[in-house]
C-alpha cells in the first residue's frame, strides 16, 4: 500500500523490482531502497538486537543506525534502509536464531538482565580456563553483527585511486554547494563528495562524487573517500566540512520499540517512498523536527494521537510500551496514549566528528544545549549546520527521562547500553567519559556515537551532577563510517618475483616454493637423486636470485673494508672472497661473496633476500661517509646460473673457449669469458661442496644459456637441481644461511667464523662489539651434530643438556644419503663445543642422542672443491 | 601515520613511500666503552618534539636524506640532503 502519486517520489511505479527475503518474493519499485520495500510489503521487524536480540526496526532511516542491517548477497551488515533494490538479490536477516518474529534469544532481554550486566564478560566466563574457547565461540555467535563465511569468495574487485584537488567538499547539502560553487567561481579545482546516491546539485563548475561517504580526516589532510568499489584517498589543499548535523533520540523506557523512530525516517518514509509509516503516532519533540514530521505525518493521512513540544510542556515521565516488541502505547506522566508509530525529536547535534578528527575542540554550548566545534585548524573549514549554523534550542533536561522499574532505557541502540549499565559504570568508579566509553562501549558501534555520543553525556552529566561543558567528549577517531575491508585492503597483491629461468622450472617439472618474494624450485621431483647427480657427475642450479652489487669508484675498496670484517684492500684483480655483512651491533646481517673486477670495481653478491636491504644498508652509510663510490644494484639485470659437481670442469670446456684448468681458473677466481658465447662473469666457487662455477649473465640469455648447458651436460649425467638438494648440500659442508642457521642475535665469532674478522684493522662497522664478544668469550657456538639413531629433529628443536636443561637449539637438519646420517647444525653452550660431546635434542617429545661435529661432514680439507 | 614528507629529489610524497631509520645518532669516533658502546646502539633520546632523523625513499628515488620532524604532530620542519662530511684520513 503506498500514498498516492507526488512530485518528488523516487519511486517509479512503472519499474517493479523483486528480490527474495528470508525465502520470501518482496516486490518493490525502482527507487526503492531495500529497507523501504520490506516497510512498504508489511516488514517492521528488521533485526534482533546486539546483546538482548530484542526487536528492531527503521529507527534513522538515513544508513546511520544498526537497526536494519541484513545480509545482502552474502554481504553481512548491509543497512538495507540505504541499499537499492536490486532484482533477485537475496536478503537474509542477521543475528537471529530462529526467525526475526521468533528469536530463541529474545529470552537474554526477558531473563539474561540481573546476569548480563554492563561488561559481564569480563567477569564472567573466565573459569575454568578451558572452557574459554566454547564460551568464545558461544559468544560469537550471539553477540554481534554480520557473519562472514568462511569460505567465503571475494565478492568483487576493489580499487585505490589517489586523488588530488585545491578543495574538498564533504557533504553535499545547501551549505556544501554553496561553499563548492564559491570556490569553484574563485578558480579552483573542487569535488564535493556525499553519500546519498539521490543528490540533487544545481549546476556549478565543480565535480560531484555520489554516493561517496569520507571516512575521516586524517593526518596530512588524507581523506579517503568510500566509494564503493574504488577508496580514493583525496589530498586537498582546503577541506569544507559540511556535513551537517544529526537528529538525536530521546532517552526513555521503550525507545527502541519497533515503531520508534526518527523525523528524518518519518520523510524519507513518506516523501521519497509514498510510504505510511503507521495508523497512529505520537510525536515528543525538544525542537522544530518533531513539529514538521507532525505535519508530514497528518498530510500522509495519519491520525496524530498527540504532539508535545518537550520545550512548553513539562512531562516528566515518558515511557513507551508495547507487545511482542512493538510500540502499543506511549504512557505520559501516568497518561496512556494508544499508538503504532512513536516519533521523537532530541534536537540536531552538528556532525562534527570530522572536524574533531582533523584536530577542532568541541565545545559545549550552554544556551543550545549542543556541541559544537571551535578552533578549527588551517587547511579545514566547517559550514552550515556541521559548525553550528541554525541549531535551533534543545532543552537537554527534557531529553532524558528514565524512570525506574519501567522497560529498559536504551543510551546506545547498537551495543544496547542501556542508562542502568552507565550509572553502574559510574558507580564502579569509571568516573571519565574516555573510561565509561571503553567499559560499556557506548559509542564503539556501528553509528559511531552519531545517536548515543551526546545523550550519553547527557545521562552522565545527570548521574555525576556534573556541568556538561567539563565533561567533554569521547576522541573522535577515523573511520567515521563503517567500511568493508575489502576495501581498505584494495585489490590483493601477492608480489612473486620470477627469475628469467623460470618456465623451464616448471616445463622440467619443478616443485616451486617461496623464498622472500622469489619463487624458486625446491626439486625437480626428487631431492635425493639430484644430490647424488651433484657428487657423482655434474648439476645445474639457477641462482639468480643472488642480490647482485656492484661497487666502483677511487674508495670502492675502502669502503668495503669499512663494511665488512674481512680485508680487501689487499685482494688481487680477479679473486673472490667469502664475507659476512655485520651491524654496529656485530650482528649477522647477511652473507655473500665479493670478487675484485679491477682496481676500483667489486661485485658483491647477498642472499636472495637480503638484496634490498643489503643496497639500503650500503646507501646509508655511504650518506653518512660520502665517499667516491657508486652502487648500482644488477640483481634483476642479471640471471646467474651455478654449475657443480666432479664434472664440471668438462662440462665448461665445452662450453668455453676459455681455459679452465686448475691452474688458470683456481677456486675463488673470477674472470670474465663467453660461455655458450653469452658473456659471462665465471666465478668459482662452492657453496653445494663439488668443484663449481657461478656463472653470471645478462637475464634475458637465462633460458638459452640453461638450455645449452644441459644439453652439453647430458651425457656427463647433468641434472637440474633445486634449493632442497642444495640445502642437504651446504649442510653436509656446513656452509650457513643467513636467516636460517643465524638470527637476529648472532655475530660472525659466534657463528663459528673468526677467520673472517680482521680484528687488526683500524676500523669496521661491528668492530667494537666483536672486540667485546672476543674479550668476554663465547657464550654459545654454532656447531654441527649428527644423531645418533638416525632420527631427523625438526628445525628448531631445543638442544638439552644432561640434566634436561634446555640449552639451545636445532636450525638446521637432514639425512643426507652421501654420508648416511643424520646432520644438522645448532646452537649450543659454547663449552659443549667440542668434537663428539654428547647432547640430547628433543623429537617427538623424546629425547635423541646426538654429538658435536665441528669439521665440515663432507670433504672436511675441500680437496674436491679446490680440485 | 599518513602525513607527506617532501623528498629533496621527489618533492612531497605519502610517506609510506619511504623507510624511517630513527633518530639521527652519532657513531663513536674511537673505540668506546662497553657502556657508550651501548648507549650509541641502543638508546635513543626519543624526543616528544623536534628531532633529526634519517629518510629513506625506497619506493621512490633511493636516497637517503635528514628531515626535522616533530614527533608529537608530525609535521615535517625540513628535509635535506646530508652534508658531506670532512674526513679524517686514516
Amino acid at each position: 500500500m503506498r500514498l498516492p502519486p507526488k512530485e518528488g517520489q523516487r519511486i517509479d511505479r512503472e519499474r517493479p523490482v523483486t528480490f527474495s527475503f528470508d525465502g520470501r518474493r518482496v516486490e518493490g519499485f525502482e527507487g526503492d531502497t531495500i529497507g523501504s520495500a520490506l516497510y512498504a510489503a508489511g516488514q517492521r521487524v528488521f533485526s534482533r538486537s546486539f546483546k538482548y536480540h530484542r526487536p528492531r526496526g527503521l529507527y534513522c532511516c538515513s544508513g546511520s543506525c544498526p537497526n536494519c542491517m541484513m545480509e545482502v548477497d552474502d554481504v553481512p551488515n548491509v543497512r538495507v534502509c540505504a541499499e537499492p533494490v536490486r532484482g533477485g538479490a537475496e536478503v537474509r536477516p542477521q543475528n537471529v536464531f530462529g526467525s526475526l518474529d521468533r528469536d530463541l534469544l529474545s529470552a537474554v532481554d526477558k531473563f539474561g538482565g540481573p546476569f548480563t550486566p554492563v561488561g559481564f564478560y569480563y567477569r564472567t566466563m573466565i573459569r575454568p580456563r578451558w572452557a574459554w574457547p566454547y564460551y568464545e565461540s558461544f559468544l560469537r555467535r550471539v553477540a554481534g553483527l554480520g557473519h562472514v563465511h568462511k569460505h567465503g569468495r571475494r565478492t568483487g574487485r576493489y580499487d585505490v585511486e589517489h586523488r588530488r584537488t585545491d578543495v574538498l567538499v564533504v557533504g553535499g547539502g545547501p551549505s556544501g554547494q554553496e561553499a563548492a560553487r564559491r570556490y569553484a567561481g574563485e578558480g579552483h579545482q573542487v569535488v564535493l563528495v556525499d553519500e546519498n546516491p539521490y543528490l540533487e546539485i544545481d549546476e556549478g563548475d565543480f565535480e560531484v562524487m555520489t554516493p561517496a561517504r569520507a571516512l575521516g580526516i586524517w593526518e596530512g589532510g588524507l581523506v579517503p573517500v568510500d566509494a564503493g568499489r574504488i577508496l580514493y584517498r583525496f589530498r586537498a589543499e582546503h577541506i569544507v566540512v559540511a556535513t551537517g548535523a544529526i537528529e538525536q533520540p530521546l532517552v526513555f523506557p521503550g525507545n527502541d520499540l519497533v515503531g520508534v523512530m526518527l523525523p528524518d525516517a518519518v520523510r524519507r518514509l513518506v516523501d521519497d517512498w509514498a510510504i505510511k509509516p503507521g495508523e497512529r503516532a505520537v510525536v515528543l519533540t525538544a525542537d522544530e523536527g518533531g513539529r514538521e514530521a507532525a505535519e508530514r505525518l497528518r498530510r500522509a493521512g495519519v491520525e496524530l494521537a498527540g504532539v508535545f513540544d518537550l520545550r512548553r510542556e513539562r512531562i516528566r515521565e515518558i515511557a513507551a510500551r508495547g507487545r511482542k516488541g512493538r510500540v502499543r502505547s506511549v504512557e505520559l506522566d501516568g497518561f496512556h496514549l494508544k499508538c503504532d508509530l512513536l516519533v521523537m525529536s532530541g534536537g540536531r547535534q552538528p556532525a562534527y566528528s570530522l572536524l574533531a578528527q582533523a584536530g577542532a575542540r568541541i565545545e559545549y554550548d550552554d544556551e543550545r544545549g549542543v556541541f559544537s566545534p571551535i578552533e578549527i585548524p588551517d587547511g579545514v573549514e566547517a559550514v552550515g549546520a556541521a559548525a553550528g549554523d541554525g541549531i535551533s534550542t534543545a532543552i537537554p533536561a527534557a531529553t532524558y527521562n528514565g524512570a525506574a522499574g519501567k522497560d529498559k532505557c536504551f543510551v546506545c541502540i547498537c551495543e544496547d547500553v542501556t542508562d542502568k549499565d552507565l550509572k553502574r559504570a559510574i558507580a564502579e568508579g569509571f568516573d571519565s567519559i574516555e573510561l565509561a566509553k571503553r567499559y560499556t562501549t557506548v559509542t564503539m558501534g556501528p553509528c559511531q556515537g552519531r545517536f548515543c555520543q551526546v545523550p550519553s553525556i547527557r545521562v552522565y552529566g545527570r548521574e555525576t551532577e556534573s556541568d556538561l561543558g567539563r565533561i567533554g567528549t569521547t576522541t573522535a577517531r577515523p573511520p567515521w563510517t563503517p567500511v568493508e575491508l575489502g576495501l581498505l585492503a584494495g585489490r590483493t597483491h601477492e608480489p612473486a618475483q620470477r627469475t628469467s629461468i623460470h618456465h623451464r622450472h616448471a616445463e622440467l617439472g619443478a616443485k616451486m616454493m617461496w623464498t622472500g618474494t622469489w619463487r624458486r624450485p625446491h626439486s625437480y621431483g626428487d631431492p635425493e637423486a639430484e644430490v647424488q647427480a651433484v657428487h657423482g657427475a655434474v648439476g645445474i642450479i639457477d641462482v639468480s636470485t643472488l642480490g647482485k652489487l656492484i661497487v666502483t669508484g677511487p674508495e670502492a675498496a675502502e669502503f668495503l673494508e669499512r663494511l665488512y670484517p674481512n680485508r680487501f684492500g689487499d685482494m688481487k684483480i680477479g679473486r673472490i672472497r667469502y664475507t659476512v655483512l655485520g651491524t654496529d651491533a656485530g650482528r649477522i646481517m647477511d652473507d655473500g661473496t665479493i670478487a675484485r673486477l679491477d682496481d676500483e670495481t667489486f661485485y658483491v653478491t647477498t642472499t636472495s633476500t637480503g638484496a634490498g636491504a643489503v643496497l639500503e644498508w650500503f646507501e646509508w652509510w655511504n650518506a653518512v661517509w660520502s665517499m667516491d663510490v657508486e652502487i648500482v644494484n644488477v640483481t634483476g639485470a642479471l640471471a646467474a646460473v651455478n654449475v657443480a659437481g666432479p664434472r664440471a670442469r668438462e662440462l665448461m670446456g665445452r662450453l668455453t673457449d676459455l681455459d679452465v684448468s686448475n691452474e688458470a681458473l683456481a677456486y675463488l677466481d673470477a674472470k670474465h669469458g663467453r660461455v655458450a658465447g653469452i658473456p659471462s662473469l665465471i666465478l668459482r666457487i662452492g657453496f653445494v661442496g663439488e668443484l663449481g662455477y657461478e656463472l653470471h649473465f645478462a637475464s634475458p640469455y637465462g633460458e638459452y644459456l640453461w638450455d645449452t648447458v644441459l644439453r652439453r651436460g647430458e651425457h656427463l649425467g647433468i641434472r637440474p637441481f633445486g634449493l632442497e638438494p642444495q640445502r642437504i648440500l651446504r649442510l653436509e659442508k656446513m656452509h650457513i644461511l643467513v636467516g636460517q642457521d643465524t638470527d637476529s642475535e648472532s655475530n660472525a665469532l659466534e657463528a663459528n667464523m673468526p677467520w673472517i674478522v680482521k680484528f687488526d684493522k683500524d676500523d669496521f662497522v661491528g668492530k667494537w662489539a666483536l672486540e667485546h664478544v672476543r674479550e668476554r668469550g663465547p657464550r654459545e657456538l654454532l656447531v654441527g651434530f649428527e644423531m645418533e639413531d638416525g632420527r631427523v629433529p625438526p628445525e628448531g628443536a631445543q638442544v638439552v643438556l644432561q640434566e634436561r636443561r634446555p640449552a639451545g637449539r636445532v636450525t638446521s637438519a637432514r639425512w643426507s644419503r652421501e654420508l648416511n646420517k643424520v646432520i644438522g647444525m645448532a646452537w649450543v653452550p659454547a663449552e659443549f663445543a667440542k668434537d663428539g660431546t654428547v647432547f640430547y635434542v628433543t623429537v617427538n617429545g623424546g629425547f635423541e642422542k646426538a654429538s658435536v661435529h665441528l669439521r665440515p661432514f663432507f670433504d672436511p680439507d675441500g680437496e674436491r672443491l679446490r680440485s | 601515520m599518513s602525513f607527506l614528507l617532501p623528498c629533496p629529489n621527489c618533492g612531497p610524497r605519502p610517506v609510506e613511500e619511504f623507510s624511517y631509520s630513527g633518530e639521527v645518532t652519532e657513531r663513536p669516533k674511537e673505540r668506546p666503552t662497553l657502556r657508550e658502546l651501548a648507549t650509541y646502539i641502543y638508546f635513543r633520546r626519543n624526543v616528544a618534539g623536534v628531532q633529526r632523523e634519517w629518510w629513506f625513499h625506497r619506493l621512490g628515488c633511493e636516497l637517503w636524506f635528514q628531515a626535522e620532524r616533530d614527533t608529537r604532530t608530525n609535521d615535517v620542519l625540513l628535509t635535506e640532503l646530508v652534508e658531506p662530511t670532512v674526513r679524517q684520513e686514516s
